[in-house]
């Protein structure tokens, strides 16, 4: 590690005078030639300690140092050493990539004569080269990172701040962006890189955690990591139903957290214990049981407390359709084109009864275009959408009484209380009568909602508000649930939670669609199908993807090398 | 389908009493907007201070300037002893309007020859200086007749009585043709927002899956919608009888059918607007696109008789122009119900067109 580039020392910052603060007495130090990784899930402050360092917000209490200068009172002097990108960079979208360049070098004065080797190193570090007549607004959204990249760095900073810049980014320039940050750490800037994605905090030289404002850890990740070292084992090959045995490990006192895998389940025991001991505490006598090393959020939710204990109340619900192998979902031939180009060509799979089936792809693939023809939202150009057998085309209003929708951003009326989001649901799906009242009271005792029922959605806490958002989505006991990134940026334990009822309601017949980007997410699907260039590119058990992307000599990949590999091969294919 | 429309009803209704900004939008601020607009217009032309050059030193002169002091128009006279300095004061707009009376004025009208009275009107400002034009010949006018005395026959005298706003009063006629726009620009602000506000939300897919079929959306939205301005406009009417003292002569009744009609077509085309927009900003630009020449033609400001016949063809398809047609009737003269027929099936016409062309782009966005 290198000297310090900023201090933090007890910073405190709050927005609402009487609310909790943003960031609650945070101290930390970032490194110079080292990546800093600033992670937590959505609200937990990340973004607001990322302004304090830029010094584009100023502390309530505490102080920070910036590259020697004072982030309030000296702040001009250490502007020209930080380079800032927000989430959203500022690129203009009308603006080709090299009028971008340019701007960005006016403001930071680069010299003309300089500017051309600066662009031409820029330009070359982030292979856009051959795009520099692209306007901004027409590239995807790991070039736009990219360029985003190359105007932060006009101006040579010492310290470098991205908010979130793997947002929104597929794997595969998600991993480019990684690589170029690493050389520039190398080259000795400091740089501080924001995220929700634990995965990423594994791969930064330090991390501060944070937690609603709080600082959870800070220092190298692995020292996190080896809290819950020896604590983590994967059942492997058990009897019977995955969700029904990480339902009943949950609920084991020697289990602190579990999820699952692909095909298997991963747990974080509350001490270490021997496989055996295990095998036997969970009664899984068969099972194939394998310590493995930890990941970051096997630590992140050990510090949280764990997961979830308790069963989800949706598990006694009675149970939906008597045939398990009916198919439920189908997508056939589904294509869609606006204009000249096709979002969606021939898609084609079906979803059984009780299935989780997930939808991966990178944005703009065609994954959202898809998912929208499957609950009704686009007509398709050609080929049929079937729920239950019903075609949209056909009888979309009987259709889409069959579907649950829980779109990405809790699609909740704010102003209205509780009690009315939920009315509202009830009529808008036709509930009157004792059906409404029945449909309300199991709903409220469902997830307790009686004391927070006058209370305005937009102020619940993001947990309850997530179970209102799926509480309306379930009054009316749909058979099939639609799911749009449901949990993206949300922290683990909110996350856990949410899927041991989504397990719960696939238990009991309930056949359930996913998109996500989240890869971590992809895994707790029975099956998912990999889209690319609007085509299923590949389609099977996560474990099946995994190994078909496996090569000869190296190490079971995860889903991301998984995917990286898969669409490799596609264009390969594709170019020949 | 009727407790799925009720249901969107009552979500609507609940979702703007609660929201303090649509609450302010609409209740508050209208009223509030009457009475300032009410209020700058009579500004206009009261209390004008009047600029006076005169050359002329007898005593004929100084009656006539007395005249002019004392009407309650003018709050004002500036003596002025060089031309320049008049000229100035108007330049400055001190004054809106000029007097100069030449250095024969007196000696003119003492030999029974015609005198002349020079007036300077401040041609920016048209409206103020054709009403003090008018003000000014009146007082001349009856200078002159009380000049010739009972010895010369009096001339033919004209008599002008002014209908349904004896007094000229401004505020009478401003506030009917005000109360129509802003009932307008209320009836555009809740339907425009509403599609537009949901889709940046993200309930609006929310809806869309639901079994709610596109033409329910439609009611649903726009009846709150005609429901939410109706209340807004009660309020304004509240505030022109009781605070601002308009008459309202003709059927209340009439008013609020005429009026439900006219909602009904405005809500329309804020909600082809709304569903056009993407977000509320786009809807907002869209609303002011369309309501700056809707505004323009319907008759506000300049009367449509005035227009080329072209453009009164197009003022007949702004149900604006119906409706402060209507609401002057109502106000003013309590015109019979065949006049606000009259003006109503256009209204009815128009709403029907613009509704189910929003409700058919509604559909074609979704595809």
């Amino acid at each position: 590690m290198g000297r310090p580039l900023a201090q933090i020392d007890r910073v405190t910052k709050r927005f609402v005078k009487t609310g909790p603060p943003a960031i609650d007495a945070v101290t930390a130090s970032i490194a110079a030639g080292a990546i800093t990784g600033v992670v937590g899930p959505d609200g937990a402050g990340k973004t607001t300690l990322l302004r304090l360092m830029a010094g584009l917000l100023a502390p309530d209490e505490g102080a920070l140092t910036v590259c020697g200068f004072d982030s309030v009172r000296e702040i001009a002097n250490a502007r020209p050493s930080i380079a800032y990108m927000p989430q959203h960079f500022g690129l203009y979208e009308d603006l080709t990539v090299i009028e971008n360049l340019h701007l960005y070098a006016d403001l930071r004065s680069v010299d003309e004569s300089e500017r051309g080797g600066v662009f031409e190193r820029l330009l070359d570090f982030t292979n856009l080269a051959q795009f520099t007549k692209r306007r901004a607004g027409k590239l995807s959204g790991g070039m736009k990172q990219k360029l985003g990249l190359a105007c932060a760095l006009m101006g040579a900073p010492q310290l470098l701040l991205l908010d979130e810049p793997s947002v929104g980014v597929d794997p595969i320039s998600r991993r480019e962006l990684w690589r170029m940050i690493l050389e520039l750490a190398d080259q000795g800037i400091g740089v501080v890189w924001s995220t929700a994605y634990l995965d990423e905090a594994e791969r930064c030289e330090s991390v501060i955690l944070l937690s609603e404002g709080k600082p959870v850890y800070h220092g190298p990740p692995v020292d996190f990591t080896h809290k819950v070292e020896g604590k983590v084992a994967l059942i492997r090959n058990m009897p019977g139903d995955k969700r029904d045995v990480l339902m009943r490990a949950m609920e084991a006192p020697e289990i602190l957290d579990g999820v699952i895998q692909g095909n298997t389940i991963r747990l974080v025991l509350n001490n270490p214990m021997a496989e055996d001991q295990l095998r036997s505490a969970l009664s899984l006598a068969d099972a194939e049981i394998e310590k493995v090393p930890p990941r970051f959020e096997d630590a992140f939710m050990a510090s949280l407390g764990g997961g979830p204990k308790k069963r989800s109340p949706f598990t006694a619900r009675p149970v939906h359709g008597a045939a398990p192998d009916e198919i439920v979902i189908k997508a056939d031939a589904l294509t869609k084109k606006f204009g000249d180009f096709t979002a969606a060509d021939q898609i084609t799979f079906s979803i059984r009864r009780g299935e989780v089936f997930g939808l991966i792809g990178p944005n703009g693939a065609g994954k959202s275009t898809t998912f929208k023809m499957l609950c009704g939202l686009l007509r398709p150009t050609s080929g049929h959408a079937r729920i239950s057998g019903l075609d949209f085309a056909a009888a979309p209003s009987k259709a889409r009484a069959r579907l649950g929708y829980m779109a990405q951003k809790f699609s909740l009326y704010g102003d209205l209380t509780v009690r009315q989001n939920l009315e509202f649901f009830a009529g808008a799906y036709g509930l009157s009568g004792k059906r409404k009242t029945a449909a309300l009271d199991q709903a409220i005792t469902t997830f307790n909602f009686a004391p927070y029922l006058e209370a305005q959605a937009a102020r619940l806490p993001l947990g309850y508000k997530q179970r209102l958002a799926l509480s309306c989505a379930v009054l009316h006991d749909p058979d099939v649930l639609f799911l749009d990134e449901p949990t993206s940026g949300v922290d683990p334990r909110t996350r856990r939670e949410f899927w041991t009822h989504i397990n719960a309601m696939a238990r009991r017949g309930v056949t359930i669609m996913v998109t996500t980007h989240f890869l971590d997410e992809a895994e707790y699907c029975d099956r998912i199908a990999l889209i690319f260039r609007g085509r299923v590119i590949a389609e099977g058990l996560p474990d099946e993807l995994k190994t078909r992307s496996r090569r000869e000599g190296a190490d079971a990949p995860t889903l991301e090398q998984a995917f990286i590999t898969l669409v490799r091969e596609f264009d390969e294919r594709e170019a020949i | 389908m009727w407790l799925r429309i009720r249901t969107l009803i009552v979500k609507e209704l609940l979702a703007s009493a609660l929201d303090a900004k649509t609450r302010w939008l609409v209740l508050y601020s209208p009223p509030l907007l009457l009475l300032i607009y009410a209020f700058a217009i009579t500004q206009e032309v009261k209390n004008i201070p009047v600029a006076v050059y005169n050359e002329d030193a007898g005593t004929v002169s100084r009656d006539l300037i007395a005249r002019f002091d004392g009407s309650p128009t003018f709050s004002e006279i500036l003596y002025f002893d060089s031309w320049k300095g008049a000229a100035a004061a108007i330049d400055s707009r001190q004054a809106a309007m000029a007097i100069r009376l030449d250095s024969a004025f007196s000696r003119s009208i003492a030999a029974g020859k015609p005198a002349k009275v020079q007036l300077i009107l401040d041609g920016r400002r048209s409206n103020t200086a054709q009403i003090l034009e008018g003000y000014a010949a009146r007082i001349v006018a009856d200078f002159n007749k009380e000049l010739a005395g009972d010895d010369i026959r009096p001339p033919t005298v004209i008599v002008a009585r002014a209908w349904f706003n004896p007094n000229f009063e401004p505020l009478w006629s401003a506030t009917p043709a005000l109360f129509a726009v802003l009932t307008m620009v209320v009836g555009f602000m809740v339907s425009a927002l509403t599609i537009a506000r949901e889709r940046e939300l993200g309930t609006f897919e929310q809806l869309l899956v639901s079994p709610i079929r596109p033409f329910e959306i439609m009611i649903g939205k726009a009846v709150p919608a005609v429901l939410i301005a109706l209340a807004s406009a009660v309020a304004m009417l509240a505030l022109g009888s009781l605070v601002l003292q308009v008459p309202l002569r003709g059927s209340i009744i009439l008013l609020f059918a005429a009026m439900i009609i006219f909602l009904t077509s405005i809500v329309g085309i804020g909600l082809f607007i709304s569903t056009l927009a993407s977000n509320q900003q786009q809807a907002v630009i869209g609303l002011f696109f369309y309501m700056m020449p809707a505004v323009l033609i319907s008759g506000y400001a300049s009367p449509v008789e005035n227009m080329p016949v072209w453009l009164q063809w197009l003022a007949e398809s702004d149900p604006l122009m119906h409706f402060i047609v209507i609401c002057k009737g109502v106000f003013l003269k309590n015109v019979p119900a065949s006049v606000i027929f009259e003006h109503t099936w256009p209204m009815a016409l128009i709403a029907v067109f613009t509704l189910s062309a929003a409700a058919w782009l509604f559909r074609k966005r979704l595809t």
